[in-house]
């Protein structure tokens, strides 16, 4: 442990000092009480990291921390997970870019909530162990069923990744005018360091703290928007349009959801994504049990709403704020300086300077720490759990598979600084809303219906999962983003910037079609074991407790 | 789980009456979540000129914004609902099944 800190104070201190050469381009100062904020930030992390190491001694303890969390510290845990850098750098930001759009992006992450609740989050709680192939692997053939889950949840991670490291790499670089690829690395060190010592225990416990922190935080700077306008929203509405380029239009839905299709699309990707997304399915592991469970989910869509609420303030605030003489300072070139995501955190200098300036990036630091390492332990889990105990080696002891877990965290952590790096460019909201399509159309349509539907069986799920997944991905690299925008091609092939509404049909279609054309012995030994899952699903008869599994 | 178990479990009327009460509670409540979304994004896709219709006169604030406001209260006060009746009513029917099949388990 202290052998890795002295390395990640090296990995700091030549950062910084390659850093020196953008800070003449920029004229950035170097910020004392931001720094010194955000090391108290690293190093009480990484305390709490040596602890929960200390504690985590089963697989169990690795995965759900031993199960013995509580429905309001996993409801803070999951709305955590939920107040990702991009949506707060990244909703804030396009607010402060689009306007209302943005708030049609909050509220569409919002709905999720109650959807999961009413029809999942006990069901899942009842069938599952440590990640969401356990729910369809029940009555499914595992091998199948955890292969296929293995690659969806991969590819949600690693887009969500993308994400949170491109706003992380773009935090330091404003604060301390790093270089980007270095504190994208320094990113991917830490996120390593988390995970593979602390497991599910750490990675939970940072979770809560940042988002104490982060709700604090984003309160104050709303507060403070608020307070400057008398707590009248029209009069930071009529600032806002007086400071911005779009004027009046600003306060109404826009262009940036121009047409019905990528509207819909984009709703039910953020709707139906959140039920798919595995490291917040993952925290459904983590209680006790069913009731905790429900508890959860009422205190995350509440800190969440409530976050959303603040975010739209803040977004706005930095509208009227920054947009002014005074504000020119945060400006080269006429952009804004480390980009649009960057719109809060300058906004909370100008609110409260240096010193909340340092609070706020080392609250957004933390925050994306603390999702990378919920992401990464989930695309662990992927691996270890699903492919490599239940298909690869099914004789694996519990050592063996935290320490293929510990691994993959490590690979996982360089394919997300390597992708961080090269989607440098992008609006995080975006690529999370991307994520979410890919979760809604590979993850969420098998697990629906394995907990609905008797008829599904395992060459239903495996080939329409398959081909969910498959079409969702090429239709996102042959969309505009990826098509034109990074492979520089002319036009795309595929119109629409999202997916889901037609990947997410392919894959409910092709799971039924194949389930209703599959004849075998297995498929019908399957659709009998539908009777005991689903009443181990509604009543939690013969699931054991998360303690010990 | 044991056959015996499945047999008996199923053939319990509280297990019937636990899942249609919860059925049709889930379904009464994710209809209406549903609707109130897909209203608001529909809107949006067709129609958004509706969303840009000032609070009063005078005022530049649109409709837009208590609209988002809403849904996102409405939200929350649904998953109170779901969760009171479920840790509630629908807890105690589950622990009567399982009280009653305890010597199985």
């Amino acid at each position: 442990m202290l052998r890795i800190l002295a390395l990640i104070s090296i990995i700091a201190l030549s950062a910084f000092a390659a850093g020196d050469a953008s800070f003449e381009a920029t004229k950035r100062e170097l910020n004392i009480p931001a720094i010194i904020m955000f090391f108290i930030f690293i190093m009480g992390t990484l305390a709490l990291t040596y602890w929960a190491a200390k504690k985590t001694k089963s697989a169990s303890d690795f995965y759900t921390a031993g199960g013995g969390i509580t429905g309001f510290q996993n409801g803070l845990a999951i709305a955590g997970d939920y107040m990702s850098a991009a949506a707060f750098l990244g909703v804030s930001g396009l607010i402060y870019l689009k306007g209302y759009d943005g708030v049609i992006y909050a509220v569409s992450f919002l709905v999720g909530w109650p959807i999961i609740l009413f029809f999942m989050a006990e069901k899942l709680r009842n069938l599952g162990k440590f990640t969401f192939a356990d729910i369809a692997a029940y009555r499914l053939s595992q091998k199948e069923i955890r292969t296929l889950a293995a690659f969806g949840t991969l590819s949600v991670v690693v887009l969500y990744l993308i994400a949170q490291m491109v706003g992380a790499g773009k935090l330091i670089q404003v604060l301390f005018g790093m270089e980007y690829e270095f504190a994208v690395i320094l990113v991917g060190v830490m996120m390593i360091i988390y995970v593979t010592f602390g497991g599910m225990l750490a990675t939970t416990w940072v979770q809560i703290i940042k988002a104490c922190l982060l709700l604090t935080g984003v309160s104050f700077m709303a507060i403070m928007v608020l307070y400057t306008f008398n707590f009248n929203f029209e009069s930071l509405a009529v600032a806002a349009t007086e400071n911005h380029s779009d004027g009046e239009s600003i306060l109404s839905p826009g262009g940036f959801i121009s047409d019905p299709i990528s509207a819909i699309s984009l709703g039910m990707a953020l709707m139906l994504g959140t039920a798919g997304l595995p490291h917040v399915l993952m925290r459904f592991f983590t209680v006790g049990n069913a009731k905790e469970a429900r508890k959860s989910v009422v205190y995350a869509t509440g800190f969440v709403g409530y976050f959303w609420v603040i975010i739209t303030i803040v977004g706005f605030g930095a509208i009227a704020f920054l947009n002014t003489a005074d504000g020119a300072q945060y400006f080269t070139d006429g952009k804004l300086f480390g980009g649009n995501n960057m719109a809060s955190i300058h906004l909370s200098h100008m609110l409260g300077g240096n010193a909340f300036l340092g609070f706020i990036s080392a609250v957004a630091f933390a925050t994306i720490l603390a999702v990378v390492s919920g992401l990464t332990l989930s695309g662990a889990s992927a691996i270890s759990h699903d492919l490599y105990s239940n298909v690869i080696n099914p004789n694996a002891t519990d050592e063996q598979v935290v320490k293929i877990s510990r691994i993959t965290v490590i690979i996982v952590g360089i394919v997300g600084v390597i992708l961080g790096i090269a989607f440098e460019q992008q609006n995080i909201a975006y690529m999370v809303g991307l994520a979410f399509g890919i979760a809604a159309s590979a993850n969420f349509p098998i697990l629906f219906l394995s907990i609905y539907w008797r008829g599904l069986t395992t060459r239903g799920a495996f080939l329409g999962g398959l081909i969910g997944l498959i079409t969702a991905v090429t239709l996102v690299i042959i969309g505009p983003i990826v098509w034109v925008q990074i492979l520089g091609n002319e036009e795309a092939l595929f119109p629409y910037k999202h997916p889901a509404l037609f990947s997410v049909t392919v894959a409910f279609i092709a799971i039924w079609f194949f389930s209703k054309t599959d004849g075998s012995d297995r498929g019908k030994a399957e659709k009998e074991l539908y009777r005991a899952q689903n009443i181990r699903a509604n009543t939690g008869i013969g699931a054991a407790g998360a303690v010990d599994h | 789980m044991k056959d015996e178990l499945v047999e008996r479990i199923e053939n319990n009327p509280k297990y019937e009456e636990l899942i249609s009460k919860r059925n049709s509670f889930s379904i009464k409540l994710g209809i209406f979540v549903l609707v109130m979304f897909y209203a608001y994004i529909l809107t949006i896709a067709f129609n958004k000129e509706i969303l840009a219709t000032k609070i009063s006169e005078g005022m530049l604030t649109t409709i837009a914004f208590p609209i988002a406001l809403a849904i996102l209260v409405i939200s929350f006060i649904t998953t109170v609902i779901y969760v009171k009746r479920a840790n509630g009513e629908f807890e105690d029917i589950t622990n009567e099944i399982k009280e009653d099949v305890k010597d199985l388990m």
